[in-house]
């Protein structure tokens, strides 16, 4: 099977920007080259554009014009400030979250915490950011190689690294062999890895600084094989090692233990979060271990990272007749099991869609085990609901096809709701249920 | 059935080949059968284990360069996948596992040695092969139109021992005029991953030539017959 490149997750349309033209602003800081402080401007201009033409919130089309104008923009936007950027297939958007949210201690950070997680993106957060010193960054998993050349990060953390949209993404081996790469190019970056995922502790092994931090790994299909020696790896209890060579699970200096994250010293902190799950504590785990390299301690941290309610939408709760709905984000076969563990025993909506953002290959299907589901009232929605339905029959769980969202409402009993959805069908139920964020 | 009086069928490698859902096929086939009252029994053999020879079908998936290099040796040495063959199991080949049972194929940029258990040979094609692929069975198995996904960079040329599985009404699969190949109870596709959930009629031809039926109680397949519907139309929008 052939290598190919990754395609843009999201398609910029230049009819977007017609109207960008004089409307330069006054630039005020004085660090930048001219051209740099030019595209700065506009690129916050057409940000602020695009959001007030409806187009989304901006933030991926006000960086690309940035970066049309100075291709260097990013790199001097980045100049000067202190950076922790986050990246891996699953959690990468909420661990920003509250990393931000930590950090937060330190005083204002700047962060993309809308999900642009492209460098067009991420010019765009630093372009709105001012003289904020400090920023957190999501990063696609495929551009992170680059990001980290442009932005110089203090800290990078590694969360994990599994399938997601193979018909178009790098498989995991190729993406894990990139991170190792660019990690060997910054020696003095500090890498903060899950020591669960044997992917990840490939990618960052050689690292000259590392910090291991442990939240669990729930999907393992994707590291049976070792990424040094092709042999096969071991688990037992949590730890893993390989068969063949020397590469093995390192002792994590950060762990979940319980309802709390136990630090480097071994004190444990309890972590109460408005956001479910036990993954969710992983996530503030890896985002106690970030800010720790920024000097933040976990007693500091702990009490912000309970103020996140919901990250772009996600894990929202919406009340309508008398149904409390809660938003579940699922979008590759580790999150849905994620969201599997999340979910209450309730009714619960399961909706598909294949559009671009989604990839259109529904395989990936019948590696998520819905047997959880069993007993609960299932209803499915979507594009690919009939796949849904086919799979959902072959794991023998019953379910009721429903054409809108409402009717799935209106079937249900008063009380909980849970939707879970991949990314565009969970987009199009935020639109119906008209709530930005 | 070879011996006993139960089914058994066995997964190839799964710790190597199994990249797209390929497990929907053991999971579909098991289903089927245990719908009729066929009593069955799935195997899921590792890399590191030896193969059975006494299954009555076996299901290998599609995977990386590496790891389908990696499973062609093993199922050589090991040898066992030749002898059930030989005894007259039925297999299903997807994707990568398609492309190892043929003569040769290429991984990492090298020619690799496959099983030789189809009459195929494999290389690279100019363009990868991705989306919706559609085609028209060969008349002889007597089964309705394929559906499936592709995703392969390869191509396929077929030898005078094997047949097209299919002749392409849209997608590429093998070639662009052909999908898949097929010699006695031995059928090779590039539908990836779990082919059977749109084409049941496949998943019963595998549990016939199994359990030698000519034909099986029929079941209910509103929702797969749904989903052909559906894709088989979208392939055609395309
Ligand atoms: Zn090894």
């Amino acid at each position: 099977m052939a290598v190919f490149p990754p395609r843009p997750r999201h398609v910029m349309r230049p009819l977007d920007v017609v109207s960008v033209s004089g409307t330069l602003v006054a630039v005020t800081d004085g660090k930048m080259p001219m051209r740099a402080k030019v595209a700065s401007s506009v690129s916050r201009t057409a940000a602020a554009l695009s959001r007030a033409a409806g187009r989304g919130d901006g933030s991926v089309i006000g960086g690309w014009i940035g970066l049309k104008i100075d291709p260097d923009l990013l790199r001097n936007l980045a100049s000067g400030r202190a950076i922790a950027l986050v990246s891996g297939t699953n959690g990468k958007t909420t661990t920003t979250r509250f990393t931000a949210a930590a950090l937060g201690v330190l005083g204002p950070v700047a962060t993309n915490s809308f999900g642009a997680n492209m460098p067009t993106g991420h010019t765009s957060a630093l372009a709105r950011a001012g003289a904020t010193p400090f920023a957190v960054l999501e990063v696609d998993e495929h551009y992170l190689a680059r990001v980290i050349d442009e932005t110089t990060p203090r800290v990078v953390a590694l969360l994990n690294l599994s399938r997601d949209q193979l018909d178009r993404a790098k498989e995991v081996a190729m993406m894990a062999q990139m991170w190792r790469t660019a990690l060997a190019a910054h020696p003095d970056m500090h890498v903060v890895a899950n020591a669960d995922d044997p992917m990840v502790v490939w990618s960052a092994v050689n690292a000259a600084h590392v910090v291991w931090f442990s939240a669990g790994q729930r999907w393992m299909d994707d590291s049976w094989v070792c990424p040094e020696c092709g042999s096969p790896i071991n688990r037992a209890q949590g730890d893993w090692w390989c068969t063949g060579c020397s590469l093995r699970r390192p002792v994590a200096q950060w762990r979940v233990e319980e309802d709390g994250v136990v630090d480097p010293k071994g004190d444990w902190h309890l972590v109460k979060l408005q956001l479910p799950g036990h993954v969710n504590v992983g996530n503030a785990a890896t985002a106690l271990a970030v800010a720790a390299e920024f000097g933040v301690r976990p007693i500091e941290a702990v009490p912000r990272l309970a103020s996140v309610a919901s990250v772009a939408g996600r894990y929202a709760q919406v009340d309508r007749d008398g149904r409390n709905i809660r938003l579940l984000l699922a979008k590759n076969p580790a999150s849905w099991l994620e969201a599997f563990d999340m979910a209450e025993v309730a009714p619960t909506l399961l909706s598909i869609n294949a559009r671009d953002p989604d990839g259109f290959d529904t395989s990936w299907l019948y590696d998520v085990d819905f047997s959880p589901l069993r007993g609960r009232q299932v209803f499915i929605t979507g594009d690919r609901a009939y796949d849904l339905a086919v799979r959902l029959e072959v794991n023998s769980v019953a379910f009721r096809h429903v054409h809108t969202f409402d009717e799935a409402v209106q079937a249900t009993p008063p009380g909980r709701l849970e939707v879970i959805a991949n990314y565009t069908a969970f987009q199009d139920i935020r639109a119906e249920l008209d709530r930005v964020n | 059935m070879s011996t006993e009086s139960t089914l058994r069928i066995v997964w190839i490698y799964p710790d190597l080949l199994s990249t797209y859902g390929d497990r929907g096929n053991m999971l579909i086939l098991a289903r089927r059968a245990a719908l009729r009252n066929i009593p069955v029994e799935t195997y899921e053999v590792r890399s590191d284990q030896q193969m059975p020879t006494t299954a009555d079908i076996y299901l290998i998936g599609g995977g990386e360069d590496g790891p389908q290099a990696l499973a062609s040796q093993r199922l050589i040495a090991d040898g066992g996948l030749h002898r059930a063959v030989n005894q007259g199991a039925a297999v299903l080949a997807v994707c990568a596992g398609y492309q190892l049972f043929g003569g040769s194929f290429f991984a990492k940029g090298a020619q690799c040695r496959g099983l030789d258990l189809l009459d195929i040979n494999s290389d690279r094609g100019e363009t990868r092969a991705v989306g919706e692929v559609r085609g028209d069975i060969d008349p002889r198995l007597g089964l309705p139109p394929l559906t499936g996904f592709e995703n392969h960079g390869g191509r396929t040329h077929l030898g005078p021992g094997v047949a097209p599985l299919a002749r392409v009404t849209a997608g590429i699969g093998n070639d662009g005029q052909t999908e898949g190949a097929w010699n006695g109870k031995i059928l090779g596709t590039y539908a990836h991953g779990p082919a059977l959930a749109r084409n049941p009629a496949i998943a019963d031809l595998l549990l016939r030539w199994a359990i030698g039926a000519d034909s099986l109680a029929p079941l209910d397949d509103t929702w797969p017959e749904r989903l052909r519907g559906e894709r088989l139309a979208a392939a055609s929008a395309v």
